[in-house]
């Protein structure tokens, strides 16, 4: 039993909560179906992922091992969700066994990730039989500020999207040889993913009727009943849990599934951004590896990580002719005038960074120029970073 | 595999495609529990005990002093399943199927009445072939029932797979949790992937399945009180 320690709000606590929404109003001032804003971190390795949501954080960290595959399933991988409650989160978590909600939120997350198999399972076959990758998702909470299935899950989600796992072969005479090669000989591969199933959680007051979405942890200490729906992006239910607690219609609960595709729409769009952007900052942070001018090219990752996450790499080549008279003198100035035109241009956005970044791009082209062509030649060699390619071509003319 | 035979149109059990499966409920068959109850669907089978109202007896458990103490303990038998095998005490499956009883059942007990005692609910699968959870939750309502102890409304269960409406491989399945007479779902569980619109037509036939087994339930609970009544005359 891990709630007895559990924050229980005062008479006039509870009130206050409830009263307030019977009109709608919450403590934190959002409106009933609100999210609280959500963050996503990515540590320096590949599949760790930190999710802030509202005062909630969850750690995801995604591991994988070569195993024996179960007797039933000889071509599949595996995929198994662990979490851990640090006690430092919320009074009520103690140290040791995992808890009653430990393990309902471990079992929720893990249905709808492998029930509803988002994660293409064959695709981490190595020998049929012999050896199959399995993935190990660790959830942990830092910090309990409610609703942490919704967290947890994008948690896990943001870890396994970014998550790489070395390349093997199959050698040896018997061919049954697994050779696992080093991350710095051959790129590691990413997971098949097909979908994103979000949780999205709602909790019910009153005798039901009022519900609100993504309950902070004192909605959670005064709610009667709380659902959970697992929606991905095209509207596909993955895994529901309601546990009991104060009945719902069945028409409510229809009403929440079709709130929480629209907001699994938000979510997967806002987790699909940020994967893209720490993905092509990473790959940029490859380039740095080679000698030349690497001490400028420093700046060049976080750079292009504004870029993208603003969705206009065009921005880029229109913004260096905002401080025209530095670049003028540049070559590569004619060329960015004629990409203006079929950019809107947003000059109108001068702010700092764009300048230090057009410094950088007009300072860099000619110190850089005789650089350039042994590099992209080296780019030759490595095609998996168009993006960085692309940055070269632009500077190139 | 074909879940709905094309030809025919009776599922592998010769049953029809919305056909329930047949039902037993039995009351009192634990002697020293308060209320006992065995019940079956097809063959699924479940026996659940009902201790209490009775003292709190670990009073760092009781989490407020106006309300009882609902606790719950799910248990498969180690000869319930086709492999017999020991199946640790507390793992993660019957950790959460415990909580999620222990949860449905709090919403129809009127917990208020009881004020510093405590409920518990043992339920104990004997044999498992599909719907143990549902299965569980009916025992459960009929012990408590046998119990005496105040309820605001019949909760029963029922778990409906798509198989049975459309035949499509993997089987995924809805349990649903259903207040009959407040017309509202307490338990609703999930998983793999549906569209929207047939998850709701999932959904509406668990909750009708739900609506025949509280009819049942009911007309158990009548026999039994019946009999009762037939024994105290003599």
């Amino acid at each position: 039993m891990d709630h007895h320690q559990r924050w229980r709000p005062t008479v006039n606590e509870r009130e206050f909560i409830e009263r307030a929404l019977q009109s709608d109003l919450r403590v934190d001032g959002r409106r009933p179906f609100d999210f609280r804003r959500l963050k996503i971190l990515f540590g320096r390795e590949d599949g760790s992922a930190e999710v802030q949501l509202g005062d909630t954080r969850v750690m995801g960290y995604a591991t994988a091992q070569l195993v024996q595959p179960y007797k039933d399933r000889p071509n599949e991988g595996t995929l198994a969700i662990f979490t851990e409650f640090s006690p430092m989160a919320d009074p009520a978590f103690e140290p040791g066994r995992p808890g009653e909600s430990a393990i309902e939120l471990g079992r929720v997350v893990d249905r709808g990730l492998r029930e509803s198999r988002a994660v293409d399972m064959e695709s981490l076959c190595v020998v049929a039989g012999k050896h199959v990758w399995s993935v190990r998702v660790d959830l942990h909470i830092l910090d309990n500020g409610g609703n942490l299935i919704d967290a947890a899950n994008i948690a896990a989600l943001a870890a396994l999207s970014t998550f790489r796992r070395p390349e093997c072969t199959v050698g040896g005479e018997d061919g049954q040889q697994v050779t696992v090669h080093d991350p710095e000989v051959r790129d590691p591969l990413p997971l098949t993913i097909h979908h994103l199933p979000i949780a999205v959680t709602f909790a019910y007051f009153g005798e039901g009727n009022i519900m609100v979405i993504d309950p902070t942890y004192k909605e959670e200490a005064v709610m009667g009943g709380r659902m959970t729906a697992t929606i991905n992006s095209n509207g596909d239910v993955c895994s529901i849990q309601k546990a009991g607690g104060e009945g719902v219609m069945s028409s409510v609960i229809m009403q929440c599934l079709r709130i929480a595709s629209v907001k699994a729409a938000d979510i997967t769009s806002k987790i699909k951004n940020e994967v893209n952007s720490y993905t092509s900052a990473k790959a940029l942070q490859k380039v740095k590896r080679l000698p030349a001018s690497a001490l400028k090219k420093d700046n060049a990752p976080d750079v292009a990580m504004k870029e993208s996450s603003d969705g206009a790499l065009e921005t880029q080549s229109t913004k260096p002719s905002s401080d025209g008279q530095q670049i003028n003198k540049e070559p590569p100035s004619v060329v960015e005038d004629n990409k203006q035109e079929d950019v809107e241009p947003m000059l109108s956005e001068c702010n700092p960074e764009a300048q230090s970044e057009s410094r950088l791009t007009a300072g860099g082209s000619d110190e850089t120029q005789e650089a350039i062509s042994p590099k992209s030649l080296k780019d030759a060699v490595k095609p998996k970073h168009k993006r960085k390619k692309k940055q070269h071509s632009k500077i190139n003319v | 595999m074909e879940y709905v035979n094309p030809l025919t149109g009776f599922r592998v059990d010769g049953r029809r495609p919305n056909e329930m499966r047949q039902l037993k409920g039995e009351v009192g068959v634990v002697a020293r529990a308060d209320g006992s109850a065995l019940f079956e669907m097809g063959n699924t089978r479940v026996i659940a005990a009902v201790y209490g109202p009775r003292e709190v007896q670990n009073k760092g458990q009781q989490v407020n002093s106006k309300d009882a103490l609902v606790r719950c303990e799910y248990r498969m038998a180690d000869f319930s399943t086709g492999d017999r095998r020991r199946k640790p005490k507390g793992d993660r499956r019957s950790t959460e199927i415990s909580l999620v009883i222990r949860q449905t059942m709090e919403a129809s007990i009127l917990t208020h009445l009881m004020p510093r005692s405590q409920i518990d609910i043992f339920v104990q699968v004997l044999q498992a072939d599909g719907g143990t959870r549902a299965a569980c939750i009916n025992a459960a309502t009929l012990a408590l029932a046998d119990a005496g102890i105040p309820m605001r409304d019949i909760v029963t269960s029922c778990s409906a797979d798509l198989n049975y409406i459309e035949d499509s491989a993997g089987g995924p399945d809805v349990t649903v949790g259903f207040l009959t007479k407040m017309d509202k779902v307490t338990l609703l569980q999930m998983d793999a992937k549906l569209p929207m619109d047939t998850f709701e037509t999932v959904m509406d036939l668990a909750i009708e399945g739900c609506k025949a087994i509280a009819n049942y339930i009911r007309e158990v609970l009548l026999e039994n009180t019946k009999r009762l009544e037939c024994q105290r005359d003599h």
